[in-house]
């Protein structure tokens, strides 16, 4: 049990000093320096239609990959502070929920911009689409919850339940039903998309670079806004502390002078 | 002992609602007047209605009838009865039994909402048998996800609100299965052509169903 207790600490603090190295931060920059560099003028394969929006792949696609990891780290966080209630978990939730936000947010909109040029229209009633927009209402309605509670932990708790039951529900909502309905999308109702024969190997090295570049990205800025949050919090209880000392000094006095 | 707690809860909850008959009544007479009120909106000639519209509007229609019949569950009870069952009752034991009770009373709903929608609307439906299947999974799947999103609306304060924006994103992958199952239903297809949609509502279901069984518990003792 003992020894259960170390190892744990010994995971968090893992986790904290990881946020504070700087190689995955140099390489980050580097990756999506490539990326951008080479996503937008690297040669690539000449396809109706697509032409040269075939480059989006390499910033549209990988938001969703980034989303996804950052949403799963966002529920396991929730899952932990169910097992274990500690403010902390859930600002790692909250946080990687955020970048997680975000993430769908720039892609639903390199989306839509991409749709515009290849299928014609902004929205288009793809099934993907529509699911990616649902997804990120489930979100939305995560934080307005967490906003209409006044409460620390009442918020954490009630919170992490809803993160969970919302992600099983987003899981088949981004995997299955796209599956069962016909699409436009790329690699949908046999369309060319992520498949081995549709790549050619120059996209595949830069998608891959990006795909790892943007997701690490999200995790800075993941990593960024916890350490703020954390911070903020060790400020506010010091100045309770401080607050409540001076309170009690000053009775103190008081009472010395009115003796 | 799980099974036997359900019943007795089940008891309780049915015999609460039909004491102070004016919540079920007033359910009852919100169907009614729902259908009424698109029947008058569309101005339609019986059977003039195309099956897409139907199905959509019957589905819309059962979705809102839905919230309101469920979001109830959990705000109705004093916070001094909660405390009471809190002492005497298990958390699942709580989850299941209003779960059931939701599931009773959607079934309830359903059939009237289709009685009155047939008699204003027409009925259009070709399959009989994969239509009331896809009602009764319907009513499964709505019961089960809304009892749970009432119970974490019902802690946050000003619930109806809340408990329409957490719920309509976490049941809108349910409702399109339901409507295309119904729709394969109305056209008449076989049985085979829905399998897999009706794979994915059951699966569905059940994670919903396990999810809530294992959440409920950590929303009850807050």
């Amino acid at each position: 049990m003992g020894n259960n207790n170390v190892q744990k600490a010994d995971n968090k603090q893992i986790v904290n000093k990881l946020f504070r190295k700087s190689w995955w931060k140099i390489a980050t920059v580097v990756l999506l320096v490539y990326t951008v560099v080479a996503g937008l003028l690297f040669d690539v394969p000449r396809l109706a239609i697509l032409n040269e929006t075939v480059r989006v792949l390499h910033f549209h696609v990988p938001m969703w990959f980034g989303m996804i990891i950052l949403l799963t780290f966002s529920v396991v966080y929730s899952v932990k502070y169910l097992r274990k209630p500690e403010l902390q978990h859930d600002i790692y939730a909250v946080e990687f929920a955020n970048a997680g936000v975000v993430f769908g947010i720039l892609g639903i909109i390199s989306g839509s911009v991409w749709a515009k040029f290849t299928w014609g229209a902004w929205w288009s009633n793809d099934p993907k689409q529509n699911g990616a927009a649902i997804g990120l209402l489930i979100y939305f309605a995560y934080f307005i919850l967490r906003n209409s509670l006044e409460d620390e932990q009442q918020k954490a708790k009630i919170s992490a339940v809803y993160n969970i039951f919302a992600f099983a529900a987003l899981i088949p909502l981004l995997f299955i039903l796209p599956r069962l309905t016909d699409s436009l999308h790329p690699g949908n109702g046999g369309n060319p998309g992520f498949n081995t024969y549709d790549m050619n190997s120059d996209l595949r090295k830069v998608f891959y670079t990006a795909v790892l570049g943007w997701t690490l990205l999200g995790g800075w800025l993941a990593s960024m806004r916890i350490r703020m949050r954390i911070i903020k919090q060790k400020i506010n209880e010091k100045h309770e502390e401080n607050y409540l000392r001076t309170d009690h000094l000053a009775a103190v006095e008081r009472e010395s002078h009115s003796l | 002992m799980l099974f036997r707690e359900i019943i007795i809860l089940l008891k309780k909850e049915v015999v609460l609602e039909w004491r102070q008959r004016y919540a079920l009544n007033g359910i009852l007479l919100y169907v009614v007047s729902a259908v009424f009120v698109c029947y008058l909106s569309f101005n339609l000639q019986q059977g003039a209605m195309d099956v897409i519209t139907w199905n959509a509007l019957f589905w819309i229609i059962m979705l809102f009838v839905a919230f309101n019949a469920i979001s109830k569950s959990f705000m109705q009870e004093r916070a001094g009865r909660l405390i009471y069952y809190y002492t005497i009752a298990s958390p699942q034991g709580i989850i299941l039994s209003k779960m059931l009770y939701n599931l009773i009373l959607m079934l309830l709903l359903a059939v009237t909402c289709l009685i009155f929608y047939t008699l204003v609307m027409g009925n259009p439906v070709q399959h009989g048998w994969l239509f009331s299947g896809n009602l009764l999974l319907g009513a499964c799947g709505f019961s089960a996800t809304l009892t749970m999103i009432s119970g974490i609306a019902s802690k946050a304060g000003n619930s109806n609100t809340l408990m329409a924006i957490l719920g309509f994103p976490v049941i809108i992958p349910m409702l399109l299965m339901i409507i295309r199952v119904s729709k394969n239903a109305i056209d008449g297809l076989a049985i085979e052509v829905s399998y897999d949609e009706i794979l994915v509502l059951l699966s569905i279901n059940v994670i919903v169903g396990l999810l809530s069984y294992i959440l409920f518990p950590f929303l009850w003792k807050s």
